[in-house]
């Protein structure tokens, strides 16, 4: 059963829509990421044209995030200090990638930008994940491997403007929070990602967050990023589809129960492991896709037709 | 060509630029005068009958709404496929199908076919910016190529079938993604390497239902849009956490 999409103007199978969501949704829910880095790939596979994809994403991240975060929210492992700073900087990086966007539409580099960027990303953090969950499954055969030291001081910490985080048990400049709310919030225009992926390990390891409070702050600050992202692409570029997005919310919303329950039952160095081939994979495929010679070497874009 | 032959093309060209006005001796109408993008909207078939009035051959043309369109060329910059330089036309036809009872290279002499813009290669596509000709042909070439493609010029003529001697039909395909905006279907009576008779009647493409409000709301009111679907998103995704409060 196709179904029209009224933005991306195409007409595409339903149950591929909402099984592209379950997808997504299963991997964010067995590995607690949220997913939107696969999704604007798989979404560009299936003929999405990219600058849809990676707004329509950002619209789907929205409500995955929200109901995402009222979970971590009823356990109270949400740092809202901490959200609210990261969003600053969040909210100052969508702009001004918002801005990249447009430019390189009117360029006509937008498609590759997108592409590239998924490599890059995809490349180096599935190969840093492959090699962290293999030395993770050799370090528990020789447990008497050593240790990583659990608190570095370097020049991060000699930045000003100290603030005290409470919930985190944190005192650090709140100019770290906001550098890496800026990054993510270009990233996150531009790609359509949440940057989970990027903002959990850096606040973990960067800002010292403890664990427990890392997901569902990261959410907090991805939802207000995504809103943002959605609302200025509506607004600059014409490139959500509300349609495209509401149908991947569902297939994501049933997909992630499942891949909660399937998660549980993995060990976290295989899955880590497992996503990290999976990621890599994407990544070689959209590579592969950019190097070989296009079937067609005259297009006509989108937009100006 | 003489001035009174020259005279009565470009008349006859008037004539077949104002809607639904016919000349004696021919008259056509299509099966629709609409087509409606739904939802689930994969193609449309519009059939064109009429007659003739005497002997002679028919062609029809089908121009969508014309656009500027850019074409990009793609180069390997450093081992990556990339848009390496584009060319943009002004007032490109985003649409263009042909019919003919006959091949029309057999019936018409080129001068007329190129008058009344018969087959794609009498198109013409004017660059904005000065570019060499050379340049402009491959350019061009290309529009052409990817256009057919993406099935919205037909390469070759359908075939127009008559029924005894005066009446004529036709079926016209389109593909699920035609541009919308006022198509003319200009149906010529060909007699002696010449046109003698055309008749233009209008055929509207739009967007129609939910999808069409979705869109044109999207693209008017773009912030509103956006706040929507802020709003339905946040909605979703706090009716998808309730069965799992308790978890």
């Amino acid at each position: 059963m196709d179904v029209y999409l009224p933005i991306a103007d195409v007409s595409l199978d339903v149950f591929l829509l909402l099984g592209i969501g379950a997808v997504v949704g299963f991997l964010s829910g067995v590995f607690g990421v949220g997913g939107g880095f696969l999704l604007t790939p798989l979404l560009i596979f299936v003929g999405v044209p990219a600058p849809i994809a990676v707004a329509s994403s950002a619209n789907q991240l929205v409500g995955a995030s929200v109901s995402g975060v009222l979970a971590h929210w009823r356990r109270g492992h949400v740092d809202f200090k901490m959200g609210f700073i990261l969003l600053i900087g969040g909210i100052a990086g969508s702009i001004l990638g918002i801005y990249l966007f447009a430019l390189f539409s009117r360029l006509g580099q937008i498609e590759l930008v997108i592409s590239l960027c998924y490599v890059v990303l995809l490349g180096v953090l599935g190969f840093m994940m492959g090699i962290e969950s293999l030395r993770a499954m050799l370090r528990q055969r020789h447990p008497g491997a050593s240790r990583r030291k659990l608190h570095r001081h370097t020049w991060l910490h000699g930045l000003p403007l100290k603030t005290r985080f409470r919930k985190s048990q944190l005192y650090i400049s709140a100019l770290l929070p906001i550098g890496l709310g800026f990054s993510v919030g270009v990233l996150s225009a531009v790609m359509g990602i949440g940057g989970g992926f990027l903002m959990v390990p850096a606040m973990i390891y960067t800002l010292g967050m403890p664990t427990t409070m890392v997901p569902g702050t990261s959410l907090l600050q991805i939802i207000f990023v995504a809103a943002n992202v959605t609302m200025l692409q509506a607004f600059t570029n014409h490139t959500v589809d509300a349609v495209l997005a509401l149908l991947l919310l569902i297939g994501g919303v049933i997909g992630a129960q499942f891949g909660t329950r399937f998660g549980t039952r993995l060990r976290g160095e295989q899955l880590r492991f497992l996503l990290a081939v999976i990621v890599l994979a994407v990544a070689a495929q959209l590579a592969h896709d950019l190097t070989v010679r296009p079937k067609d070497l005259f297009v006509i874009p989108m937009d100006s037709r | 060509m003489t001035l009174g032959l020259r005279l009565a093309r470009v008349l006859g060209f008037i004539v077949a630029l104002s809607p639904t006005v016919t000349r004696a001796d021919i008259v056509a109408d299509l099966s629709s005068h609409s087509i409606a993008i739904t939802t689930g909207f994969t193609g449309a078939s519009v059939v064109l009958f009429g007659a003739i009035d005497g002997p002679g051959d028919v062609v029809v043309i089908v121009r969508g709404p014309e656009r500027d369109l850019t074409v990009w060329r793609k180069g390997k910059i450093a081992g990556i496929w990339a848009n390496a330089e584009s060319v943009t036309f002004t007032s490109v036809p985003t649409y263009y199908a042909l019919a003919a009872s006959k091949p029309p290279d057999e019936t018409l002499s080129p001068a007329a076919a190129a008058f009344y813009r018969i087959g794609v290669a009498n198109l013409k596509f004017a660059p904005k910016s000065n570019i060499s000709p050379e340049r402009a042909r491959v350019f061009t070439d290309a529009l052409i190529t990817v256009q057919e493609k993406a099935g919205v010029y037909s390469p070759t003529h359908a075939k127009i079938a008559f029924l005894g001697d005066r009446l004529f039909r036709t079926t016209f395909n389109f593909p699920a993604n035609i541009p919308t905006g006022v198509y003319l279907v200009q149906v010529y009576l060909v007699r002696d390497k010449d046109v003698v008779g055309a008749q233009t009647t209008p055929l509207i493409v739009s967007k129609v239902g939910v999808d069409a409000a979705v869109f044109d709301f999207a693209q008017s009111r773009s912030l509103t849009y956006g706040a929507i679907a802020v709003v339905m998103a946040v909605m979703a995704g706090w009716l998808a956490s309730l069965p799992f409060r308790n978890a």
